[in-house]
């Protein structure tokens, strides 16, 4: 058995700490923060370099061509650094529904750029409240244009495309929804930035007047490639969220060691003891979920549709909890804006809404298990 | 990143696979995958019986503690080799249950305390079954704090005389041999006047009671020690230096990695898909899937910690601290699946025994027994404390009693 990731791998992991240790301390997260930019421009143009944009972008479409268990490690440490860039969007949702669905036109298009960090890409599947569901999305497609509005769209306000899922038929069922490619540069598009919980990543609301739209995969498969879509981006946000929960916990570690109260340090009294446990029993779990969704995702398996849903849900779980206790064992000083603690809160709450939330993944992975169990 | 053995391991694999094939004691197969939860029971047959027989035929074979070396009764096997007999050896590792005590800490604190004299001599009865060992550590004023023991060993000429009392001893009603940690010397600091011993159960003195506990059942024991003489050629290590020798017996209950603690999961699943409430399917319920699927990731969760964990054997590295999450997280969960499971059964829940409306009352009997599970073998806190400051570097507790002589620290709280 060798459950681990490879030697290169974790060489790749170190490389990408180390760069991000560099380009994206919490000070410069901070620039983002405080909205005197609405993203990292210099940390995404040194992240092209290093080539972790196109890391599982196939070498053909200008991509490093290495795979999903390296852009696994890679999102680990963008997590960790709690990385103000439209890493997610771009790079586990639009780049993904492309290599899913694109046609050879649109991958030529499209993933070089993404590689290079010239285009920022994003999905634009929610309509307000509720999860990701057929029955939610109401923008309409016909005759190549869309009508309608999506909110929220995370990095909508700085992106260059994004994917669209659109209402192409009204029987009710899954193949009522297609999706498609809207250039956001092209006009057409009004993009309202909107204020969120995580101001180091960008939210906004996009509205659709007789947009023109190109289609991306056959009419009434959109549901479909969504659903491999949202899989994939599970298991890759996991890894964000381990990452953030293993640094959140080390933030609360490293306080209690320094804090001196009552003549003793704080992580010397079992009550704060008990509790920083208690984040490493949860980021532990989350981390070897994680690694069945990597294994699953980097080899197709059948298993993914579960393992990408208990991924999901662990490190949702993870992320928030260490996030929340690393706050606490701070005590009034994790409540300022000057320490760090509330940006990885913020994130946390924020990553947990992203896909759809922890109850509607929750109900996914039961749904998945009675059918594994049923076959 | 894949599941898959090496060469050298498939082929052990199947050696292994061929030789439970052909010598396990098949009859027992079913009764025993049944049984996930505590000790294990055969309805017809005694459970250490049956355990010994299929532990000599191991011994023959040389499958019993395959992880020792060769003269001590073992196979010389490798760690990641251990792991894969116990994946083969599959529902009949359970028959192993009297042995495992010997095999995970009394044999081991032997093999690295005893004499070779010692070693040849006791250790290939202990791994072929033949002679059972228990462990006698806690005591009624020592559980977590096992340094407070008070039981006393005087020395006498060539020999030791021990009074006291200890307890929580699984298996003491039929161990032949016991590892002892005794109290010699009251007037030092408490972890510095302790000495172990081994001595033979049947010695004159020796009695053993069975305690009934909370859930009804009888699985462990006090064991009274009144002039009970032992020679010091039983003793491991020096005088004084018990605490030390412990460690080794401590450090090897931790080290279980592959064995699959019970967590209730698949139980609570099952029961869930089959259970009609009054507006359907249990499993249907928002409330009961959000449980379920909580649960059902803290399950999975934890065998893949243990994967990571096979994984490093397989590579011959030595696997990290993540395997000390196991029964801190499988004990709380079996207590909670329980409870809501009960909770789910209404009125009828209140019903033990084989009632059909409570499944013949596998989660009451469940809800009785995890207490115990977060108390046996390190509490939720004392395995909370061994993460933070083994796992994490916080500091230790600070101890009050650290260098004060053991006879002057209080024994009453008030």
């Amino acid at each position: 058995m060798n459950f681990d990731f490879s030697d290169d791998q974790k060489q790749l992991r170190d490389q990408a700490r180390k760069f991000l240790a560099e380009k994206c301390s919490p000070k410069a997260v901070r620039v983002v923060l405080d909205g005197k930019a609405p993203y990292d421009k210099e940390l995404w143009k040194g992240l092209a370099e290093m080539g972790f944009l196109g890391v599982a972008i196939p070498e053909e479409f200008g991509g490093a061509g290495a795979g999903h268990l390296e852009l696994c490690v890679i999102a680990e440490e963008m997590g960790r650094a709690n990385a103000p860039v439209p890493f997610s969007s771009t790079v586990y949702l639009a780049a993904e529904a492309l290599l899913i669905a694109g046609s050879d036109a649109q991958k030529k298009k499209w993933l070089p750029a993404i590689a290079s960090g010239e285009a920022i890409g994003t999905l634009a599947l929610f309509e307000g409240k509720g999860n990701p569901a057929p029955k939610n999305i109401k923008l309409v497609a016909s005759g190549g244009t869309l009508n309608g509005v999506k909110k929220p769209v995370a990095d909508g306000a700085i992106a260059d495309f994004a994917v669209v899922a659109a209402r192409t038929g009204s029987t009710g069922r899954e193949n009522d929804i297609s999706l498609f490619i809207v250039d956001l540069k092209a006009g057409g598009v009004e993009v309202k930035s909107l204020t969120n919980l995580d101001p180091t990543r960008g939210q906004a609301e996009l509205t659709f007047k007789n947009t023109k739209a190109e289609p991306l995969g056959a009419a009434g498969e959109g549901w479909s490639i969504l659903s491999q879509v949202l899989d994939r981006a599970a298991v890759l946000c996991a890894f964000e969220q381990v990452g953030g929960s293993d640094r959140a916990l080390e933030m609360g570690r490293d306080y209690a060691l320094d804090r001196i109260a009552f003549g003793r340090p704080i992580g010397s009294f079992q009550a704060v003891k008990h509790m920083l446990a208690d984040m490493y029993v949860s980021a532990t779990l989350a981390r070897s979920n994680s690694y069945y969704g990597a294994w699953a995702l980097s080899t197709n398996a059948s298993e993914l549709p579960e393992a990408a849903a208990a991924a999901r849900i662990s490190a949702t779980q993870a992320f928030q909890h260490c996030a929340k206790n690393n706050i606490q064992v701070h005590g009034g000083m994790g409540f300022t804006w000057e320490f760090d603690c509330h940006m990885y809160y913020r994130r946390a709450n924020a990553m947990a809404l992203g896909l759809g939330s922890l109850s509607y993944w929750e109900d996914q992975l039961i749904d998945r298990m009675r059918k594994k169990n049923a076959a | 990143m894949n599941f898959d053995d090496t060469p050298q391991e498939a082929e052990f694999r199947a050696t292994a696979r061929k030789w439970v094939a052909a010598n396990a004691p098949k009859e027992f197969e079913e009764e025993l995958s049944k049984s996930s939860l505590g000790r294990i029971r055969l309805a017809k047959h005694d459970m250490v019986e049956v355990g010994k027989a299929w532990q000599k035929k191991k011994a023959e074979g040389g499958w019993a503690c395959l992880h020792w070396p060769k003269e001590y009764g073992g196979r010389g096997a490798t760690p990641i080799e251990k792991v894969i007999w116990q994946q083969e050896e599959g529902v009949y590792g359970k028959l192993t249950q009297p042995f495992q005590i010997g095999e995970g800490m009394c044999g081991p604190t032997v093999m690295a305390w005893g004499s070779e004299e010692h070693k040849r001599h006791y250790l290939p009865k202990l791994a072929s079954g033949e002679q059972i060992w228990c462990q006698l550590f806690s005591e009624p004023a020592g559980g977590s704090d096992v340094a407070g023991l008070r039981t006393r060993a005087e020395k006498q000429g060539d020999n030791w005389i021990i009074n006291g009392q200890k307890i929580w001893t699984s298996g003491a009603h039929y161990s032949d041999y016991g590892l002892l940690i005794t109290r010699t010397d009251p007037n030092v600091p408490k972890h510095k006047g302790l000495t172990m011993f081994f001595l033979d159960m049947k010695s004159k003195g020796v009695e053993v009671r069975p305690i009934k506990q909370a859930n009804g059942m009888q699985e462990f024991n006090e064991v009274y020690f009144t002039d009970v003489v032992i020679p010091d050629s039983q003793r491991l290590g020096a005088v004084g230096e018990g605490w030390n020798v412990s460690l080794t017996t401590l450090m090897n209950e931790r080290m279980s990695i592959g064995a699959r603690l019970a967590t209730g999961v698949p139980e609570m699943f099952e029961f869930c898909s089959n259970l009609m409430l009054e507006d359907g399917l249990a499993i249907d319920d928002p409330a009961v899937r959000s449980k379920l699927a909580t649960w059902a990731v803290k399950s999975n969760g934890l065998k893949y910690t243990s994967y990571r964990a096979i994984s490093a054997l397989s590579k011959g590295e030595r696997p990290g601290p993540e395997n000390s999450i196991g029964k801190l997280v499988s004990g709380t969960m079996l207590q909670d699946i329980a409870a809501y499971a009960m909770d789910l059964q209404g009125a009828a829940g209140v019903l033990t025994g084989d009632a059909e409306e409570t499944v013949q009352g596998q989660f009451q009997q469940m809800l009785l027994s995890s207490p115990g599970m977060r108390i046996a073998g390190g509490t939720d806190e004392i395995l909370r404390n061994i993460i933070a400051e083994r796992v994490l570097g916080l500091p230790g507790d600070i101890r009050v009693d650290k260098d004060v002589p053991f006879n002057k620290i209080p024994t009453k709280g008030r």
